[in-house]
Formats: structure tokens, C-alpha cells, sequence
């Protein structure tokens, strides 16, 4: 893939972010700077505090950075114009969350777990429920829609997790640790979908991994090591 | 899509369980209200039964019902010629225990001039009393039927009629007997007392007291001149109905219901500090998915409407639970239980707020919860 030749939807220059003052002072990223671009799936490498989920949750509009600017898909978050409100709302409208253990809500069943964050987003009750099928469909897991996640496997739940992230059709997904509950084999479904995605909604994947099974299935990797990326732009795959 | 009824819907059990618990709660609560609505109706039943307008008592007494008040028979007569007057008669009041197949049964004795006022008001079954001695008019809840005798002091008396609703203020029910028979059973001894008292020379004579004498007004009567005139009698005092009922419920009923009304009080708060337990409990098991719903972009709004939502519904149901059990079980109490829809519906509204209040802990919970716990970080 030619990221370079796309257009960037995460950008990060010179970001910082620490916890508490003095003696106390935790530097969990350090001077950080990445881009990623449009159609690409990248990994966040690292050992345990060498400040990934930060990062992930930097770019997730949840944790605001000390300093450093942040431009998601052209928009520049963290300048004192954004609001709580109003980063929930570009989280809704801009980035899918994907998560280790798939987080649906166990109250709903799988159709109305994707359809509960189109709705948050202004569609209508059909309207959500439509889009919900076609994208359950999609994912082929559509024949699993009137299901309630206890009653899913592991497999099935993540690509529910995944139809959800996609429901606002955003352009940056953020992924922790997607496929550690899930075997070697199924992995890498999940992983050729998260592509496939990628490729075909033009959007971005940036992923936390341990799993070294699937490492060649990102276009780059970004090692994280106290809080610096080792290498600006990430190891080419 | 309404989160706050899919999560109640998916955890349903535990859900009518708690509103089950909530419920015998709000029945407790509920049988309070009837309890003390019961007992400000019985006392006042008992004071409107004879339909009265004016209540002429002993002098310097509040008779008959907060104090005892005796007065000669006669003064009936003399009431009944004060201008504006239209009917008058003599009432007596007594407490008495007669046994009834082995057990004891503790009665209101009430004592009237037949075709006066002051006798019972609706019988529901049978008929009023026609003969001058031993017949009686019972509530029901005495647990006599028609045609049933039983013994009152030394004489036996049969049912001949049956009302309801007729209990005096300690909740003993009512029976209704002739003057004469009520004045008999207040002052004849037993045998062996009767021989002492006339050994000593004693007369045996009955004495002629009554507690009141009720009296109707004529249409265009001035009630408060008719009063005022007793009063000029130096040893009678006089009483309009109003009078009446009001000192009843002051010092008769009054203690009562301020415990009741301390002890709902309490009830009440437990109630609250028991949904926000259980508001609060539900929600911190749900701050995993809260962090979610957060993560993936839900304003607060919907997070608030979930928690407040599931609130409202458990004390609702709790209520309405409480509601349907106390109406099921309201005639096995000992004492009256009069629910009306109102006491039902200014209870609904206090659970609302109390729902909405207690719901407070939760909310400041889940506003607090931070999204980045969804990720794990």
C-alpha cells in the first residue's frame, strides 16, 4: 500500500502528556509525532507503561494531551474550541472503537448493538436497524442479529464489536488488543477484515497488539519505548 | 431505542425481585395510610352515626368521647323544647366483654331511644330494633350474625340487624341496644353485690343517666344561639357536630396519628435510602458499560435518562406492587384499612421524587466514570 500518497486522517506534531507535578511527574509520551494515512492499518507496539493506551486514548478524544496538536481527519482537536460535548460527538461521528473482549452492551441484542450508536447519531429507529442488518450482513454475522452477546462466540461478538465501530462509517478506527481473545486462525480473519475495512471505507486503523501472529498484517509498526516512538515512521511492512 | 427498558427487560428477574422487596415496603407504607385513615374514620363514624347537629353533655366535660359525661335522662325533654330544635334523644356509651363461643369479644354498647335520634343509621341486613328489650343491632365485624343470641351483663340479647362500618376510635365494634337495656347494663349488679347493696339499705333502683342528648335543628335554626342557650343551663355544656368531630380528631385520634405519621416518617426514609442502594448498586454494575456508551459517543443525557429511567420503573412497580398487595390484604387486618385514591396517588408522587432524588448517587457515579476504562487504560 502507498500511504504516502493518501491523505493523512491522524496527524500528531510534538505531543506530550504527563501525569501529576513535581517528584510525582509521570512522562507517559514524550515530544511524539505520527501520521497515518488514509487505507492504512498500523500497530502501537510496546511493553506494558510505555505509554500506548495514552496514545490510544489521545487520539480517541478522551484523554487531552499536555501539549502538542492533534488533527484528525482535517480537524484540529484540543485548541480550546472543543468542548466534552463535542469531542463525544467527533468520537461518534469520526472514530470506531474496537476493544479486547468486544464490550457490546449485554442488554441488546446484536442488531441493536450497532444500531444503539446510529441512533446516538441521529438516524431513525428503521433507519438504524436497516443499516444494522446490511452491515451485520456484511460482516457475516447477520444470521446472529437477533442474538444477545452472552449467546455469541468469541469470533462472532468481535465482528459485532467491529460492525459497530463501522455503523457512523468513521475514518479512523482504534483497535485494543482485537484479537487477543480470539485463536490464532480467527485472528487473522478478524485482521484480513480490518483490512479489507480499511481499504474499502478509506479509512485508518491504528491498533494496541501483543500478538506477534499478526504482525504482518499491519503496513507499519510503531514501537513505543518510554514514551518515544522508536523510528518516526514506523517499521515498513 | 430506550437503553433503561432493554437493560430491565434483559435482567427481568432480578428486576421484579427487587420491586417485589420494594413492594412489601410500600405495602407497609400503604397500610399505614389506611391504618390511620381507618382510625380517623371510625372515630368520626361514630360521632356522625346519629346525624346530629347538636351534642348537649355534662357540664365542664368534653363528653362523651374524649371525657365521660353523665347527665339526668330528663334533660332530653328540655332540649327538645329549645326553639329550633326538632328531634332529641338520649345516647349512652359503654365498653363491654361478652363471651361468644369460648372467647371473648370486647364491644362498643351503644344505648338510644328507638325513633330518636342516635340509634344505628344503614342496617345492611335485618332490621332496627322493634322491641323495648333484648334485641340488638351489631356491626359485621363483631362476628355475630342474625339471629344469634348473646349475653351482655346478665340478660341475652339476639341480632335482629346488622350495619357496618361502626367502630369506635380503639376499634372495638359497635352494638346498638335500647336505653333502657344500655342503662341496665351500666348499673345492675350481680346477684351477690345486689344482696351487700341492700343489706346496706341501698336503693336498687336503676339509675336514669345518659352520656348526651343529641339533638337535630329545625332547617333555619341557629345552631351556635341553641348552643349558647344550653350553656346558660349550669350543669350541661353543648356542642355543635363540628365541635364534635374536631375534638375527637384532636384529642381522642391525635396521639395516634402523629406516631403513625413518625413512623411513616421513617418508613418513608428507609424507602429512600433503600432505592438509592439498590439505584446506586445497579449502577456501579453497569460502569463498565456506561464507560462504553461513553466511549462510543452517548451525550450524558442518555446515561442520565438510563439510570433516572430505571428508578422511576422500580418505584413504580415497587409501588404499584404495594398498591395491588395491601388491597388484596386489607380486610385481614384487626383494624380498618381505608385507602383512598388519593392517600395512593400522593404516595406515587413521593416515590417519584424520592426516586428521582435517590437516583443522584448513581448519576454523580456514572457522570464520574471515566470513558478510558471501556479501552482498559
Amino acid at each position: 500500500m502507498s500511504g504516502q500518497t493518501r491523505d493523512a486522517i491522524v496527524e500528531i506534531r510534538g505531543l506530550s502528556k504527563h501525569y501529576g507535578e513535581g517528584h510525582t511527574r509521570v512522562d507517559a509520551l514524550r515530544d511524539l509525532d505520527l501520521t497515518v494515512r488514509a487505507g492504512e492499518v498500523v500497530a502501537l507496539l510496546g511493553p506494558s507503561g510505555s505509554g500506548k493506551t495514552t496514545l490510544l486514548n489521545i487520539i480517541g478524544c478522551i484523554v487531552e494531551p499536555t501539549i502538542g496538536n492533534v488533527r484528525l481527519d482535517g480537524e484540529e482537536v484540543y485548541d480550546n474550541r472543543w468542548l466534552r460535548g463535542d469531542l463525544r460527538r467527533l468520537r461518534l461521528d469520526k472514530i470506531g472503537f474496537i476493544f479486547q473482549f468486544h464490550n457490546l452492551l449485554p442488554f441488546l441484542n446484536a442488531r441493536d448493538n450497532v444500531a444503539v450508536v446510529l441512533q446516538l447519531a441521529g438516524k431513525s429507529g428503521p433507519e438504524a436497524q436497516r443499516r444494522a442488518t446490511e452491515l451485520l450482513d456484511y460482516l457475516e454475522v447477520g444470521n446472529r442479529k437477533d442474538s444477545m452477546p452472552a449467546l455469541l462466540s468469541g469470533g462472532e461478538a468481535q465482528r459485532v464489536a467491529i460492525a459497530r465501530a463501522l455503523a457512523n462509517s468513521p475514518r479512523i478506527i482504534l483497535a485494543d488488543e482485537p484479537t487477543a481473545a480470539l485463536d490464532s486462525k480467527r485472528a487473522g480473519i478478524v485482521m484480513d477484515l480490518l483490512r479489507k475495512l480499511a481499504a474499502e471505507h478509506d479509512a485508518c486503523i491504528i491498533a494496541v497488539t501483543h500478538d506477534e501472529k499478526i504482525y504482518d498484517r499491519f503496513d507499519r509498526l510503531f514501537h513505543l519505548r518510554d514514551g518515544r516512538l522508536d523510528g518516526a515512521e514506523g517499521d515498513q511492512k | 431505542m430506550n437503553l433503561a427498558y432493554r437493560d430491565v427487560r434483559h435482567n427481568l428477574f432480578r428486576f421484579v425481585l427487587t420491586c417485589l422487596g420494594l413492594g412489601l415496603l410500600m405495602s407497609v407504607v400503604l397500610a399505614m395510610i389506611g391504618i390511620y385513615n381507618g382510625l380517623v374514620a371510625d372515630a368520626l363514624n361514630l360521632v356522625k352515626a346519629p346525624q346530629a347537629d347538636l351534642w348537649v353533655v355534662e357540664s365542664g366535660t368534653k363528653g362523651p368521647f374524649a371525657e365521660a359525661s353523665k347527665i339526668p335522662e330528663d334533660t332530653r325533654e328540655a332540649v327538645e323544647r329549645l326553639h329550633g330544635v326538632s328531634e332529641a334523644g338520649n345516647i349512652t356509651y359503654q365498653t363491654v366483654e361478652a363471651p361468644l363461643a369460648g372467647k371473648t369479644l370486647r364491644l362498643y354498647v351503644i344505648g338510644y331511644e328507638r325513633d330518636r335520634p342516635g340509634g344505628p343509621g344503614d342496617v345492611v341486613e335485618g332490621r332496627k330494633i322493634v322491641q323495648s328489650h333484648f334485641e340488638l343491632v351489631a356491626d359485621r365485624d363483631t362476628g355475630l350474625t342474625l339471629g344469634v343470641t348473646i349475653r351482655l351483663g346478665r340478660n341475652r340479647f339476639k341480632v335482629v340487624g346488622l350495619v357496618e362500618d361502626t367502630m369506635n376510635s380503639g376499634g372495638d365494634p359497635v352494638v346498638f341496644v335500647t336505653l333502657a337495656d344500655a342503662q341496665t347494663l351500666q348499673s345492675q349488679l350481680a346477684p351477690p353485690a345486689a344482696r351487700v347493696q341492700a343489706a346496706r339499705g341501698a336503693s336498687a333502683e336503676i339509675a336514669k343517666t345518659v352520656a348526651a342528648v343529641v339533638a337535630r335543628l329545625e332547617a333555619n335554626a341557629d345552631i351556635d344561639a341553641v348552643a349558647r342557650t344550653v350553656r346558660q343551663w349550669k350543669h350541661l355544656s353543648a356542642m355543635t357536630q363540628a365541635d364534635q368531630e374536631q375534638l375527637l380528631i384532636k384529642s381522642v385520634v391525635d396521639r395516634a396519628r402523629r406516631q403513625i405519621g413518625l413512623f411513616l416518617g421513617i418508613l418513608l426514609t428507609v424507602s429512600a435510602v433503600v432505592i438509592a442502594l439498590i439505584v446506586y448498586t445497579m449502577t456501579m454494575e453497569k460502569l463498565k458499560q456506561i464507560a462504553t456508551l461513553k466511549l462510543i459517543g452517548a451525550p450524558d443525557r442518555t446515561i442520565v435518562g438510563l439510570i433516572v429511567q430505571q428508578a422511576i420503573a422500580l418505584g413504580m412497580v415497587g409501588w404499584a406492587f404495594g398498591l395491588a398487595l395491601i388491597t388484596l390484604t386489607k380486610d385481614g387486618f384487626p383494624r380498618r384499612v381505608l385507602l383512598e385514591p388519593y392517600n395512593a396517588a400522593v404516595l406515587a408522587g413521593i416515590i417519584l421524587v424520592v426516586c428521582i432524588a435517590a437516583s443522584g448517587l448513581g448519576v454523580r457515579a456514572a457522570l464520574k466514570v471515566d470513558p478510558a476504562t471501556a479501552i482498559g487504560g
